[in-house]
């Protein structure tokens, strides 16, 4: 396989308790720290593994994204990315769109993978793997723990619902991974100064030929409804006796 | 006019009880007509069984060897090719329907509403982001179909007792190849299904150990409830990937939660926020679990559950 590409998202970062705003169109950014969403440093961390391998040349980071994005790409170089590309794009774009654009971008780089989070933080919607797979006629396997490349195929491991689901995959595919597929590397410092010189290429999306459709519109944001905090037992009698009083036991 | 199609979820003979929720979440939308599409290379079980619920008109099955397993390369250019005669396609939000729909989006050139919560009107809809941190309406545009999955932990199962038409259909299309099942790793149990169970008994990395995870298997069993984890302990190999609760894991709403030596991460609070009595064990006060349990108790757990366990026996 020659390249793999890497879809890495800026979003607010996973530590940070996501506050709405009073006016109800979103959630607060401002001043609020971003990170690459964490599955995709998953997803980046695996690319790396195969490339150092040997059974894969190139590892191309790909963030769709305001100019900001590249914030989270060069984290990405710095890791060890060989080159990054940024499309650029104003505001918000939707997860049919995003799997478009990485559909172009995997037909002109020849990818054998494209990899990706099986999900973002943020909109937690998971949906972007599964829509590249139907645009690109490929083969998907989302929510990998296990990764193992056989020549022209992939055997994944699949987090389902049930246990662990075994598949095996023709390359070119679309990869989601999950948590527990690796523990991404620290990024040292040397690394960081190299990654700035490495390629980051912007291509505006108008330039990929890529017009959005219609988009499922966000009408209002609001703060869940709370849970309050109860009473508190001393000991395993007092405990029972709750339960029993709410007819649980 | 609204004609829903639902995508049944099974295991090859039986129902997964999502296909339930999905009913009703679609009966929710006014004036729904609704269908159930049972994709499977044996239909008959399944399909008597989703023909059962109530507000469902027919039950088309497609029976094809290729159907054996859910396999989303296969299923979905099927779903698209029958796609046509409705407004709103839906699965569930578990690992089968979130595999699944937005594959079919895609091949119907839609976007996807992904973990519908509550419906509004046909076209809006609220559903979580940020890990339950916000909710969000959602308008899916006009004119084209609506794609979606339903949050099962938002939606009670529909009742029983109809027996809607059921009804072979042919979908037409080629499937492809690449994509071959290989194998299913489950931890084979009697409990109660985790998504499913009124009660349900979790653990946490305070727990220790594989061998002293038995505790809450031990719980659980007095009180027939099903078994649950947070993340911590699924990664530190205390029990199995599927026992996972929470924003990555499964999303439950269970009539009663015990969190025993969990801390209460945004992450796994987010999996539970429906259930109907949280209880909490948990050896540090200042725990974020206390602020959600409406039950809490704060001491050793290797004191507290053996206790427990004979009091409950």
């Amino acid at each position: 396989m020659d390249k793999i590409i890497v879809g890495l998202k800026r979003v607010v970062d996973y530590n940070v308790r996501v506050q709405v705003k009073s006016d109800g169109s979103g959630v607060e950014t401002d001043g609020v720290k971003m990170s690459i969403n964490p599955f995709d440093e998953i997803a980046l961390e695996e690319a790396l593994r195969i490339k150092e391998s040997g059974a894969a040349t190139e590892v191309v980071a790909v963030s769709i994204g305001t100019s900001e994005s590249q914030q989270q790409l060069r984290t990405g170089l710095a890791m060890g990315a060989d080159r990054a590309i940024l499309v650029t794009v104003d505001g918000d774009i939707d997860p049919l769109s995003i799997a478009r654009v990485f559909k172009a971008l995997a037909e002109k780089e020849g990818a054998g993978l494209v990899m990706l989070g099986k999900q973002a933080i943020d909109g937690d919607n998971s949906q972007v793997a599964q829509m590249l797979a139907a645009l690109w006629g490929r083969p998907q396997a989302t929510f990998a723990s296990g990764v193992t490349i056989e020549g022209d195929s992939a055997r994944v491991v699949r987090e389902v619902d049930a246990g662990l689901e075994t598949v095996e995959v023709d390359l070119p595919a679309v990869l989601s991974v999950d948590l527990r597929l690796n523990e991404p590397r620290y990024v040292k410092l040397p690394d960081i100064m190299k990654a700035k010189k490495k390629p980051l290429d912007e291509v505006p999306l108008t330039d990929l030929g890529i017009e959005p459709g219609p988009v499922i519109k966000e009408l209002q944001y609001a703060a869940p409804e709370g849970r309050q905090r109860g009473v508190t037992v001393d000991d395993v009698a007092g405990l029972v006796a709750a339960l029993k009083d709410k007819g649980l036991v | 006019m609204t004609k829903v199609l639902i995508i049944a979820e099974h295991d090859g003979s039986a129902l997964n009880p999502s296909t339930a929720k999905c009913v009703s979440c679609a009966a929710a939308i006014d004036g729904a007509e609704i269908d159930i599409a049972v994709l499977a290379a044996d239909t008959t079980g399944i399909a008597a069984e989703a023909a059962e619920f109530e507000a469902v008109s027919r039950v088309l099955t497609i029976e094809r060897a290729e159907n054996e397993k859910p396999i989303t390369a296969k299923l979905a250019p099927q779903i698209a090719a029958i796609a046509g005669d409705y407004s709103h396609i839906m699965g569930p939000s578990t690992t089968f329907g979130k595999d699944l729909m937005p594959h079919v989006a895609a091949l119907l050139g839609v976007n996807q509403v992904s973990d519908i919560m509550t419906v509004e009107n046909s076209h809006t809809f609220k559903r979580p982001v940020y890990a339950g941190n916000a909710i969000v309406t959602v308008e899916a545009p006009a004119g084209s179909t609506v794609v979606a999955t339903v949050r099962v932990a938002s939606w009670q199962a529909a009742n029983g007792g109809n027996s809607a038409t059921i009804a072979p259909l042919d979908a037409a299309a080629e499937l492809p190849m690449h994509t071959r099942y290989v194998s299913l790793e489950s931890a084979a149990s009697d409990r109660p299904d985790l998504q499913t169970a009124a009660r349900v008994v979790a653990g946490g990395r305070a727990l220790g150990s594989e061998e002293q995870f038995g505790l809450i298997y031990q719980l659980a069993d007095a009180l027939g409830a099903g078994v649950g984890a947070s993340r911590a302990a699924v990664d530190a190999g205390y029990c199995p990937n599927e026992l996972q609760v929470g924003q990555t894991g499964k999303i439950i709403a269970p009539d009663l939660y015990i969190a025993i030596g969990i801390s209460g991460a945004i992450q796994h609070v987010t999996g539970i926020k429906d259930a109907g009595t949280i209880v909490a064990i948990n050896k540090d006060e200042e725990a974020p679990i206390f602020e959600v349990a409406d039950i809490g108790m704060v001491g050793d757990l290797f004191q507290i559950l053996p206790e427990l366990i004979d009091a409950v026996n």
